[in-house]
C-alpha cells in the first residue's frame, strides 16, 4: 500500500543549514549533508532543501551541497529556491536532485512548468504555492510570491489547477497564515487544493506535532507532510511521528532498525 | 564468468548519475557509457530511465543503442532495467498515444486508471510482494518498501515473468525477471538500504557467473 510521506525540510544559506538545528549527535549540525544522512537513517521518506542564498554568485556552494548529498543519501530529495530557468533545473537534476521546486519563477513565467515537465518529466517538477486566507471570504486563498511578501493576484486553487495542467507532478502547499505557529496546517486549503488536482499534495506550514500531520493527511487530504522545526529542534523524531501516524491508522513506511 | 565491468547505459536519462552512484556505493565501479562496444563487452548492463517512453526510445535510437542492447540481451547476459528502463524492455507503452519498445519482455505499459481518489503519478513508497525466489531478492524481506514515481504501470500475461507485485488501484508486476534480465518499476537507487541491496545482489549475481537458462518468455531472437 502506498504510504504517506514524512518530509523534513531544511533552509540552506550559502551551503549551511539555518534556523538553528540542535542535534547532539552531529559533529556539524550546520552541514546539510550530515543532517540529510541522519534523517535518512531516522526514516525520512524524502528531503527538501530550500536554498535561501540571496546572492546568485554563491550558487556553487549549493551545487556542492546537492552533489555531496546525492553521493551519500539514497532517498529522493528536492531542491528549491533560485531556480528560474530550464538550465537551472537541469543543473540541479544532473547534480543528483530527484526533483526541483519552483515558486515565484513559476508565477512569473508559467511556461517554465511546461518546459521543465517536457524536458525532465512531470515527476521532476514540483510547484510550491505559498498562500494566505482572503479575509472575510470563506474558502478563498491568495497566492504570494517572494517568500510570502508579495500578493500575486492569483487564487490558490485556480493556480494549483493551472500548474498541474501545465505539467507540475506535485504541489508543495504552504499556508503563510499557519506557518511558524506550530498549531497545525491550513487543512481547509489543503483539502480544497487536493480535491481539485490529480497530483500528490505536500502539506507545509504549521506542524507542531504528529496530531497536526494526521489532520493534514485526513481532513486536508494531503499525500505527504513537510515539517522543519519540530524535527530540527528534536521535539519529535521521525520514528515517533511515524508511530503516531500508524496508530492513527495511516499507512507509513516503518523506520528500519540497524 | 562475466568479467567485464558493470555498464550503465548513457542516453541522457534523468537518473543516470543516481544509478551510477548507487552502484558505486555497493562497490561495483560502474562505467557510464553510450559506446556499443562497452555494452557488448560488459559483465552486466544497467538501463536507467525516467520521463517519457517516446523520448527514451528516441534517444536510444539516436545514439544507436537499440541493436547493441538487443544483441547483448540475445546472449542472455546480466541486465537490469530501472523504471523507464523496464518499460523500454516491454513490447509497447500506451504513453503518448502508443510507443513501440524493445520487445524483450512480453508485456506492455498502461496508464493508471485515474479517479476514485487515485492520484497519478503513483509517487512515494509502496510495498513489493515477492512471488518467487530470485538471487536479487536475497536479504530483502517480502513486503519491503521501495520508492516509486510513474504514471504507467507494466502489465503482462506471460507466465512466470513477474517476480514482485505491488498494489496501486490495480495489482501490477513491479519487478519482472526472465533469464538474466531483471527490471524494476521502482527506483532502487532512491529506496534506501533495501534498494542498495537490490543493486548489490544484482552485481553479485552477475559476477557469480551462474548459468541461467534462456526462458521462453524472453522474446529476443
Amino acid at each position: 500500500m502506498l504510504t504517506r510521506r514524512i518530509i523534513p525540510c531544511f533552509d540552506v544559506d550559502n551551503g549551511r543549514v539555518v534556523k538553528g538545528v540542535s542535534f547532539v549527535e552531529l559533529r556539524d549540525a550546520g552541514d546539510p549533508v550530515e543532517l540529510a544522512r541522519l534523517y535518512e537513517r531516522e526514516g525520512a521518506d524524502e528531503l527538501v532543501f530550500l536554498d535561501i542564498t540571496a546572492s546568485s554568485d554563491n550558487r556553487s556552494t549549493t551545487y556542492d551541497m546537492v552533489e555531496r548529498t546525492a553521493d551519500q543519501v539514497f532517498i529522493p530529495f528536492t531542491v528549491g529556491g533560485g531556480i528560474r530557468s530550464v538550465v537551472d533545473m537541469k543543473v540541479m537534476l544532473e547534480l543528483g536532485a530527484e526533483k526541483v521546486s519552483i515558486n515565484t519563477s513559476a508565477i512569473q513565467q508559467p511556461d517554465l512548468i511546461n518546459e521543465g515537465a517536457y524536458r525532465f518529466g512531470s515527476q521532476a517538477v514540483v510547484v510550491a504555492i505559498d498562500a494566505r486566507r482572503v479575509p472575510g471570504e470563506q474558502g478563498k486563498w491568495e497566492v504570494y510570491t517572494h517568500g510570502g511578501r508579495n500578493p500575486a493576484g492569483l487564487d490558490a486553487v485556480e493556480w494549483a489547477v493551472e500548474a498541474t495542467g501545465r505539467g507540475a507532478g506535485e504541489l508543495l502547499v504552504t499556508s503563510m497564515d499557519t506557518d511558524g505557529h506550530l498549531k497545525g496546517y491550513d487543512n481547509a486549503m489543503l483539502r480544497a487544493i487536493s480535491e481539485a488536482v490529480q497530483v500528490p499534495v505536500i502539506a507545509s506550514g504549521g506542524a507542531g506535532g504528529p496530531e497536526h500531520m494526521v489532520e493534514a493527511l485526513t481532513e486536508g487530504k494531503a499525500d505527504a507532510v513537510l515539517a522543519a522545526s519540530i524535527f530540527h529542534f528534536g521535539t519529535y523524531s521521525i520514528r515517533e511521528v511515524k508511530e503516531y501516524l500508524a496508530a492513527a491508522g495511516l499507512p507509513v513506511r516503518p523506520v528500519q532498525r540497524d | 564468468m562475466n568479467t567485464g565491468p558493470v555498464v550503465v547505459v548513457d542516453y541522457d536519462a534523468g537518473n543516470l548519475r543516481s544509478v551510477a552512484r548507487a552502484l558505486t556505493h555497493v562497490g561495483a565501479d560502474p562505467v557510464v557509457s553510450a559506446d556499443p562496444d562497452d555494452i557488448l563487452n560488459a559483465g552486466a548492463v544497467v538501463l536507467p530511465g525516467v520521463g517519457a517512453a517516446a523520448d527514451t526510445m528516441f534517444k536510444l535510437g539516436e545514439r544507436r543503442l537499440v541493436e547493441p542492447i538487443k544483441e547483448y540481451l540475445a546472449a542472455n547476459r546480466p541486465f537490469l532495467g530501472v523504471c523507464m528502463g523496464l518499460h523500454a524492455l516491454l513490447l509497447r507503452s500506451e504513453e503518448g498515444g502508443g510507443q513501440d519498445c524493445l520487445g524483450v519482455l512480453d508485456g506492455d505499459a498502461r496508464l493508471f486508471p485515474a479517479g476514485a481518489g487515485l492520484k497519478v503519478p503513483h509517487m512515494g513508497w509502496n510495498t513489493v510482494e515477492w512471488l518467487r525466489e530470485h538471487p536479487i531478492t536475497e536479504g530483502v524481506p517480502n513486503g519491503s518498501y521501495f520508492y516509486f514515481v510513474h504514471s504507467y504501470y507494466p502489465h503482462s500475461d506471460a507466465p512466470g515473468l513477474a517476480l514482485g507485485e505491488t498494489e496501486y488501484g490495480v495489482v501490477f508486476p513491479s519487478v519482472l525477471a526472465s533469464g538474466y534480465v531483471v527490471a524494476t518499476q521502482f527506483h532502487p537507487e532512491k529506496s534506501g538500504r533495501d534498494g542498495l541491496r537490490i543493486y548489490r545482489n544484482f552485481v553479485d549475481w552477475a559476477r557469480s557467473g551462474e548459468s541461467v537458462p534462456l526462458p521462453s518468455a524472453t522474446l529476443v531472437s
